[in-house]
């Protein structure tokens, strides 16, 4: 701590412009697509490209919202969200079952069951794809909430990470528990649920990121536009051919799909935090 | 209220055998304490008592019913943890209420046995408090309140105390015993420490190797160990091994076995004087009493424990020791009493 107490004067400034620097390079963009999403697309195409937000905030997203591309934006929103939340709650109830029956209970094949969990970390989405779509496809899955939720909803990370802490749990306060007359779902519920709650929240934010900015699967398996999802919509309103484009709008479309991770971020940051650094026991 | 009876209860890991077959009746209200050194099988005891271990033969009856195969809560029983296992992310109150939410007691009847168990506990400040933020004596007491609002037959204590500090201990161990009468409650309890076995007991079960040496009341047991281990348990500091019989008349021992004599039933007198000569080693001064530590002329080494008052003999000093034979008690080579 002292060192960092010497340095200051020349360096605290150096260091700051740095970050300042930093922080700037990976804002810009962000930026520059807020303002593009502000202005009509003359005012975009004629160069100089304008760096200050213009007057058409309210037309843009508007138009955005209610007629979008190929389907409105609202309605991709709302797919979005139906899927990041699907996945999300699916992962962490799915996890937190699988854990809890990995740590707790004595069964058959026990050890094999978690490394077979353990060996799906090597096969992401991308890996599997081919056959996963054969499955989803004949199952008639396409084009539905259920097909792009349910390839995505097992994780082994989450198992992983919630069979860690409860092997932390002492054992004694799963003989107490026995004591007071807790049976197995009542000690989930009662004592692993809640003992769970901060890791859950930081998974909730890691997982909702992770369902939101799926790309790759919806843009295979939804080929409805009413169900395209915001993150693949943005890439369908691209232009293909001499089509001419609204880049305001494709814009607008873009900043509201980074709103949702970036609220659930914010939101859940105390939470998130605190489930990332300390253990409550 | 109940009684408990151990039939020929044994345990077994695999192919290793770790509880030898033990038998005990203990009487309604009785105050058990399981004592011995670590790994003798005294938790384990106790857990298959709670039910939280099966049973590999024998059976444990509570009150007039086998509880072998129960579930733990079927039996009426209530369990003081070691290191307390409170849930953590309850309050003290609905930790205590926990056993009696999920047995569907009325709530102005949780409300009121928990109130009862806060006032005899004096926890009546902490009930919204969760455990993190109570001392270790709280915690502890939050635990005995856990146990106590179930009103169950019998109380289990799975070393209650080896997580306070030395003070903290002797307070808990005088009111763990004062709580045990007024409720009456039939109460085992383990512990490796001898005197809070001595202190608390009714009557203790003194266990080594998996097998009860002795059972029985402690001051029974302090004056009459039936095996040498027992002799050399219970009682600080312990009683005093020799390998050659100093008894004036007698000729020498069987081979293996030994006499003992409790360092408090030696006196000091002259050299010469007394039925052997000791050369003193040093001395350890406690206040009340003076530890004086030397090797007998036959060379087995001897502690004395004499009143904290008389002058301290100098190291490396002769004196004699006069012990009344009839205080020696006599063990064979394989460490059982021998009447001689």
């Amino acid at each position: 701590m002292s060192g960092m107490v010497e340095k200051r004067g020349v360096g605290t400034w150096l260091t700051h412009a740095g970050l300042i620097f930093g922080i700037a390079v990976i804002c810009f963009p962000i930026w520059i697509a807020f303002v593009a999403s502000t202005v009509t697309q003359d005012d975009l195409v004629r160069p100089p490209m304008p760096l200050l937000p213009g007057s058409h905030f309210f037309d843009n997203y508007l138009e955005a919202l209610l007629t979008g591309g190929a389907a409105p934006v609202w309605q991709m929103l709302l797919n979005s969200l139906v899927m990041a939340l699907g996945i999300t709650i699916g992962k962490i109830i799915i996890s937190l079952l699988s854990a809890y029956a990995i740590v707790y209970f004595k069964f058959r094949f026990r050890m094999l069951f978690f490394w077979l969990i353990f060996m799906t970390l090597m096969l992401p989405v991308e890996v599997r794809i081919v056959p996963t779509y054969e499955v989803v496809a004949s199952l008639g899955l396409l084009n539905s909430y259920t097909g792009l939720i349910l390839p995505l909803i097992a994780s082994a990370t989450a198992t992983f990470l919630f069979r860690q802490l409860f092997m932390t749990i002492p054992d004694e306060l799963t003989e107490a528990a026995r004591v007071d007359g807790a049976g197995p779902i009542r000690f989930f519920i009662d004592i692993l649920l809640p003992m769970s709650r901060t890791n859950i929240a930081a998974l909730f934010v890691i997982l909702f990121i992770y369902g939101w900015n799926q790309y790759l699967w919806p843009l295979l398996i939804t080929t409805d536009p009413s169900m395209n999802t915001v993150v693949m919509g943005i890439k369908q309103m691209l232009p293909t051919g001499d089509q001419t484009v609204e880049w305001p709008v494709i814009m607008a479309t873009a900043m509201l799909a980074m709103l949702p991770p970036v609220l659930v971020v914010i939101g859940m940051q105390k939470l998130f935090v605190k489930g990332l650094v300390e253990s409550e026991k | 209220m109940a009684e408990i009876k151990l039939e020929a209860i044994r345990k077994s890991y695999g192919r290793t055998e770790v509880i030898h077959g033990i038998d005990a009746e203990i009487s309604d209200g009785e105050f058990i304490v399981i004592v011995g050194p670590s790994g003798c099988g005294k938790s384990t005891l106790l857990r298959m008592v709670a039910g939280l271990e099966t049973i590999t033969s024998g059976d444990i009856h509570i009150g007039d019913r086998v509880v072998n195969k129960l579930e733990p809560r079927e039996r009426d029983i209530a369990m003081v943890f070691q290191n307390y296992a409170l849930y953590p992310h309850m309050s003290v109150f609905d930790n205590m209420a926990y056993g009696l939410k999920i047995a569907n007691v009325p709530k102005a009847e949780i409300q009121a046995r928990v109130a009862e168990a806060a006032r005899m506990l004096e926890l009546e400040p902490y009930l919204d408090r969760k455990p993190r933020q109570l001392s270790g004596g709280q915690r502890q007491r939050v635990a005995m309140g856990r146990a106590i609002v179930r009103k169950p037959a019998v109380f289990l204590f799975d070393e209650p105390l080896s997580n306070l500090d030395a003070k903290l201990r002797v307070q808990m161990r005088l009111e763990i015993k004062a709580l045990q009468r007024k409720l009456g409650v039939t109460a085992l309890y383990v512990t490796h420490d001898q005197v809070e076995a001595m202190t608390l007991a009714d009557r203790m079960i003194v266990m080594n190797g998996g097998v009860a040496e002795q059972i029985g009341a402690p001051l029974d047991v302090y004056a009459n160990p039936a095996t040498l281990f027992v002799a050399g348990f219970i009682g600080s500091p312990p009683m005093n091994v020799l390998s050659h019989d100093i008894r004036p008349g007698r000729g020498a021992l069987d081979p293996g076995a030994v006499i003992g004599v409790r360092p408090e039933h030696i006196d000091l007198v002259a050299p010469g004087a007394g039925l052997i000569d000791f050369d003193v080693a040093f001395c350890e001064p406690l206040g009340a009493e003076t530890l004086v530590h030397g090797v007998t002329a036959a060379g087995d080494k001897l502690v004395v424990r004499i009143d904290g008052e008389v002058k301290l003999p100098a190291d490396g000093t002769r004196i004699g020791l006069s012990i009344d034979p009839a205080r020696i008690l006599t063990f064979d080579a394989s460490g059982r009493r021998t009447e001689t």
